[in-house]
């Protein structure tokens, strides 16, 4: 087991250096970093002057070196727009804001297929069963911002401000981005839960469970879920990280103040402080969540970590 | 092998994505007007049905007074040539990529994986958004950000096909008559890896239509006034109260294309991949 987190380890901060590696040379792509860094109408001694200023005139790899240094500090200089570290402008808008969408969605998307993917599965051809494969395919094939806006025009427009169209502070304000962001991936998991219970539940242990007289829940969830989680707790993990892009648009849709409206804005105004720092945030919640997603894998299935180790 | 599906629902799939093509390619003959031309007297004329609407804007107009009609059809070449241009752009870089590293291994199939590691850190919305901002938008970066932020799965299913064919009878058998690896590649291994990569590929052509609808959406897609999908939404969006078709229909139309590729999707994952399981 040890052997298994070290190298989990080792490999996430491979991948965090290459993030890093990657997110330095994203603003060089267009040669004069300088010229974006600063004003759109900057003159040409003022971009002189922030290149010297910014230490963009020595080096590349002196450059980088102090890059790798300074970003996992969270140090990606100041943002263009507001003149404030570009990291803590980033970590306000994801605290609460971000956290608290997709927390809500997580809960929707994760929690709720267990029961409902269990019915969709015990009670095939069922309501459920039904409702989840439809849903599924349907929720797949559309934009989920698109999905927000029917949510919007029925629930806003319609009902006539049944629930508030955006803004954010309290729960009613929380219902429908956090259920447009869940949709696709509740679908979809109920789908995935049934298929492993429908596989789980033909065993000759749930047999037995059921042969010395456990009661029907007990069988279900205590014998037979627990083997078919190993696939669905890692697709969540995958799929987690689509939530986190998916706040992208799902904030700009519901004007929800959280870093994935503020990378939107950060574009037009060209502020790669802001979006260098944003990128870099993002990619590591994804790696974090997909090393505490393999290592639980590790620690529940320990066919995990062998079939590791033998490759 | 392929044979023309038999249930119903892929042979509709298929007719929704041979006519959003056919409607795509005639656009200019069946547009009833032009889809970037403005007219403020006429704007936001609703549906034909409704009251105050007429038939010379069957779905309406926008802000603008644009018709919605026309601005769809246009809007339809963007998607389809987007999503196809990015997939096959990708599927041919990843599965070359792929072919050779799971055929040589070593020092290359390291750095090759390695890189897709890295690459799949990043929420691919996350990192197309980021190289727009600094490439600019438009229909040929659009193109390569989406191809880019994709080749990875491509690589990994022909660099895993590739591993369990190698060393198979047929594959040795061709190199010992002489075969150039070039040639053992071509001819043997990519033939099989081909099923799996058309699933996958079809697939992702949905995926990739969204993915440039949302990025449309956010400002970053092909400039105005030309129509896309994801921009005609953006725009509705601030009129949901007196303008609901301008958000209605450009998702409808989305929701169509996908679904019909999704559907189509799924059968041929039926047909061409017996490994991977029914029940999803």
């Amino acid at each position: 087991m040890r052997a298994f987190l070290l190298r989990r380890l080792v490999h996430a901060v491979f991948v965090v250096w290459g993030v890093v590696t990657v997110v330095f040379f994203l603003v060089r792509l267009t040669g004069d970093p300088a010229a974006l860094l600063v004003d759109a109408t900057a003159t040409r001694e003022e971009i002189a002057h922030a290149r010297q200023m910014l230490g963009l005139d020595r080096p590349l790899h002196v450059q980088y070196l102090d890059f790798l240094r300074a970003a996992p500090r969270g140090d990606f200089g100041l943002s263009i727009r507001e003149r404030r570290p570009a990291m803590r402008m980033v970590l306000e808008h994801f605290w609460p804001a971000t956290a608290q969408l997709a927390f809500a969605a997580i809960v929707l998307s994760v929690v709720l297929p267990i029961p409902l993917g269990v019915v969709a599965a015990t009670h095939r051809n069922g309501v459920v069963d039904h409702a989840s494969r439809l849903g599924s395919l349907f929720l797949q094939s559309m934009p989920s911002f698109w999905l927000g806006l029917m949510l919007i025009l029925l629930f806003a427009v319609a009902l006539g401000g049944l629930l508030p169209a955006y803004g954010w502070g309290t729960l009613s304000h929380l219902i429908l981005p956090a259920l447009t962001l869940a949709a696709a991936p509740l679908a979809q998991n109920v789908r995935l839960v049934r298929a492993g219970m429908l596989e789980v539940l033909q065993h000759d242990y749930v047999r037995t469970a059921r042969a010395k007289g456990l009661a029907e829940r007990a069988v279900i969830y205590r014998h037979a879920f627990r083997n078919a989680a190993g696939p669905f707790l890692t697709v969540s993990g995958l799929s987690l990280g689509f939530m986190l892009s998916g706040t992208i648009v799902i904030e700009t849709v519901f004007s929800w103040p959280g870093m994935g409206r503020l990378i939107v804005q950060a574009v037009p105004g060209r502020d790669f402080p802001v979006i260098q720092a944003a990128v870099f945030l993002f990619a590591m919640l994804f790696v974090a969540v997909n090393l505490v997603v393999d290592v639980l894998q590790g620690l529940l299935d320990p066919r995990a970590r062998v079939f590791e180790d033998a490759a | 092998m392929i044979q023309a599906p038999r249930d119903g629902v892929a042979l509709l799939g298929l007719a929704v994505i041979v006519i959003s093509v056919v409607l795509a390619a005639t656009a200019p003959a069946l547009a009833p007007a032009d889809p970037v031309q403005n007219d403020l007297l006429e704007r936001l004329a609703p549906p034909m049905w409704m009251d105050g609407g007429s038939g010379r804007h069957p779905l309406g107009t926008d802000t603008l007074g644009r018709d919605v009609v026309s601005r769809l059809l246009y809007g339809a070449r963007v998607s389809l040539v987007v999503g196809f241009a990015a997939v096959i752009l990708a599927g041919a870089l990843g599965v070359a990529l792929g072919l050779v590293a799971g055929y040589y291994g070593g020092r290359l199939d390291d750095i090759l994986m390695r890189l897709g590691d890295v690459q799949l850190a990043f929420p691919a919305l996350v990192l197309a958004i980021a190289v727009l901002a600094v490439v600019g938008s438009g229909l040929g970066n659009i193109i390569l950000v989406l191809s880019v932020t994709s080749w990875v799965t491509y690589a990994r299913i022909a660099r895993g096909e590739t591993l369990s064919l190698r060393h198979r009878e047929f594959v040795e058998g061709a190199r010992a008559l002489g075969a150039r690896d070039a040639g053992i590649l071509w001819r043997h291994v990519l033939p099989n890896v081909l099923p799996s990569i058309t699933v996958v590929a079809t697939f992702s052509v949905a995926r990739t239509i969204i993915a440039e609808a949302s990025l449309s959406f956010l400002g970053l897609g092909i400039p105005p006034p030309a129509p896309s999908w994801g921009a005609m939404l953006d725009e509705g969006r601030n009129y949901l109260t007196t303008g609901w078709w301008l958000a209605l229909f450009p998702g409808l139309a989305i929701l169509a294309v996908v679904l019909g590729i999704n559907v189509v999707g799924d059968w041929l994952r039926d047909t061409l991949d017996p490994r991977v399981e029914r029940g999803m």
